[in-house]
């Protein structure tokens, strides 16, 4: 595939990661240079890998352990067309008391919510809103079209200053996965960079950019580790793989191979970013297959939520089936949680 | 040359699939005499706890259907049973001990038991309902609805297909879904029961049926938060009281064990004994 000159020699949004790493003289061909350069991903090895991990036995006080952790890592989710406020306001209470059998469950990170209904989730929460803070939930808020991401930038960009404006400390974008197969890194590049500067408050701070790479319609591992590249180089604080609206969406392979972006990155830089896997982990087994895969891959400082979240909706239950298992000895019942 | 024989697996049987059990263990099923017969797998608490997720993903559909429908299921599972009365006098004979005469009783009965149970799917609901007169101008009545997963511990002495038939299908016809503990000591007629089920039209799920220590599995069970109701129709031998208390925890219908000849006896009770009756207002017309 051929880039016209023009466009090649654009030069795109100098980034201060990516003028770190690549150089001054940023352009949509040293970014491309400097991607494709990338060596390629051992799917197999890769997958063996990811299957090696997920053999791990996680039992009694360790499990209890993990559980609690894979709540406080949890991204409470809804994100469909029939939200009202009144659903955003029970997915609050839920995150706020998640078992109310058990006061001593921990709350979950941040409910994740369409823009619109960012107003609401804030209000909902009141004083439990961390708002920049250290404790409390925060409130995520998916932008630039999600989940598609066709829109024109100024329509983008117009979403996410509006859900900041709004109260989220968070905005999860979407890239353009059209771009972004098609070679124009460049674009996708400036895109973030742009998405990134709306996230800005009025006070100057930033709400934390995740950018979600839609790893299912990304075809390959090459893919997926080149697009994390683009991410980490473009500004974004968390790479994320799904919109939870394309199947597959996140599997441990592809969790594992971003988060070995994010170790090399480490490496290179000393920089922290966090990864998000969402959309197909419902079973606390699989969650625990991924704190495993985090600690071996990345080192158990990862495994907190400002560097770590699942995306979510129903695993929330399961965990807190297991909890109740582990805390009365009987198997427990969807009738002993809320039905979301 | 003699022929190698191909000793068969016998598996448990959980949402219409047939796993080994997730612990790997199996045990040896002997005739009377005490000579190897198979291996049966020795069911686990999780292997349990995998039965009662699909029974309880079947309840919906199994319950939802209609009566009528039910019932043409479960006669059709008779239909395969008669197909197969050589397989199951054979496996009654070696590993009960029985003649074959005694052991084709058996199956006969279990078959006609099946029949007369089928036969009770888009009826029970007339004899157990009722249209109960209220002073007002509303048609008030009550209808039995199946009570939802169905803990079975199915019973434990010779007689294993017509005790196992006896303990799963009167809570079938109701529309509930069941995990049912086979023999212990006899669980190849339960195993081979399970491939006529994978066969004929009952959903997956709608019976799960492990193999293994009664003792070891049924508490689990007993004090499981999504089990409606326990039958401890076979229980006789286990502590079954501590099972009933286990139960009391989370509210569940439990039937006690019943003993001698007429365990597990066929009669409409046994159908009832698995729901429960919603009762419904509705205003007449006053025209």
């Amino acid at each position: 595939m051929t880039i016209d000159t023009a466009s090649a020699e654009r030069a795109v949004a100098p980034a201060a990661r990516a003028i770190e790493v690549i150089g001054g003289d940023l352009t949509e061909k040293s970014l491309r240079r400097y991607l494709e350069g990338i060596p390629g991903v051992d799917a197999v090895g890769l997958e063996q890998r990811a299957a090696a991990l997920g053999t791990r036995s996680i039992k009694t006080t360790s499990k209890a352990w993990a559980l609690d952790r894979i709540i406080e890592l949890i991204d409470l989710t809804t994100l469909e067309g029939a939200d009202t406020p009144g659903k955003v306001r029970s997915l609050v209470a839920k995150a706020l008391v998640p078992d109310a059998a058990d006061p001593t469950t921990p709350r979950v990170a941040a409910v994740c919510v369409y823009g619109d209904m960012v107003p609401h989730a804030v209000r909902a929460l009141g004083s439990a809103h961390a708002n920049g803070g250290d404790t409390g939930i925060n409130v995520a808020a998916v932008a630039t079209a999600f989940p598609s991401g066709r829109a024109s930038l100024e329509v983008k960009l117009a979403d996410t200053a509006d859900a900041v404006r709004s109260g989220a400390d968070e905005i999860d974008m979407v890239i353009d996965r059209g771009a972004f197969l098609a070679g124009r890194y460049g674009l996708v590049f400036d895109e973030i960079v742009a998405v990134k500067e709306a996230c800005r408050r009025e006070n100057g701070s930033y709400a934390h950019l995740k950018v979600i790479l839609e790893t299912g319609e990304l075809n390959t591992y090459d893919n997926v580790r080149r697009a994390s590249w683009l991410a980490i180089l473009a500004g974004g604080d968390f790479i994320k793989t799904s919109t939870g609206k394309v199947s597959p969406a996140a599997t441990l392979p592809v969790t594992l191979s971003m988060l070995e972006v994010v170790r090399d990155w480490h490496r290179l830089t000393g920089e922290k970013i966090g990864v998000k896997p969402a959309g197909g982990i419902r079973s606390s087994k699989d969650a625990i297959k991924h704190l495993v895969t985090v600690a071996e891959t990345v080192g158990e400082e990862w495994l907190q939520p400002h560097l770590f979240r699942f995306g979510a909706s129903s695993l929330l239950n399961d965990v807190l089936l297991q909890r109740q298992k582990l805390r009365t000895g009987a198997y427990s019942g969807p009738d002993y949680v809320t039905v979301d | 040359m003699s022929r190698l024989a191909i000793p068969k697996t016998y598996k448990l049987y959980i949402g219409g699939k047939f796993p080994r059990s997730e612990s790997g263990r199996v045990y040896e099923v002997t005739t009377k005499e005490g000579a190897f017969v198979a291996n049966a797998a020795k069911a686990s608490r999780k292997d349990a706890r995998d039965a009662v997720v699909a029974a309880r993903a079947a309840l919906s559909g199994w319950s939802g259907a209609t009566g009528y429908n039910r019932g043409q299921v479960l006669y059709r599972i008779a239909e395969l049973l008669e197909g197969r009365r050589a397989q199951f006098i054979d496996e009654i004979a070696t590993t009960e001990g029985v003649t074959r005469t005694a052991a084709e009783a058996q199956v006969d009965e279990a078959i006609d038991r099946w029949v007369w149970y089928a036969g009770w799917a888009d009826k029970y609901a007339q004899v157990a309902g009722s249209g109960n007169p209220v002073a007002g101008p509303y048609f008030n009545i009550s209808v039995p609805e199946p009570t939802g997963v169905v803990a079975v511990v199915a019973p434990q002495a010779e007689g294993s297909l017509l005790g196992f038939v006896s303990a799963v299908a009167p809570a079938l016809v109701a529309g509930n879904t069941v995990v049912v503990i086979a023999s212990e000591r006899y669980p190849l007629s339960a195993v081979s029961l399970s491939e006529v089920l994978a066969t004929s039209d009952v959903p997956g799920g709608v019976i799960n049926i492990l193999t293994g220590s009664p003792a070891e599995i049924a508490p689990w069970l007993a004090s499981h938060a999504d089990v409606n109701a326990l039958d401890l129709l076979g229980a006789g031998e286990l502590d079954w009281v501590d099972l009933q208390i286990a139960a009391a925890e989370t509210l569940k219908r439990v039937s006690p064990p019943e003993n001698g000849p007429d365990a597990g006896a066929p009669r409409l009770e046994r159908i009832t004994a698995f729901t429960e009756t919603k009762t419904v207002w509705h205003t007449k017309g006053l025209l």
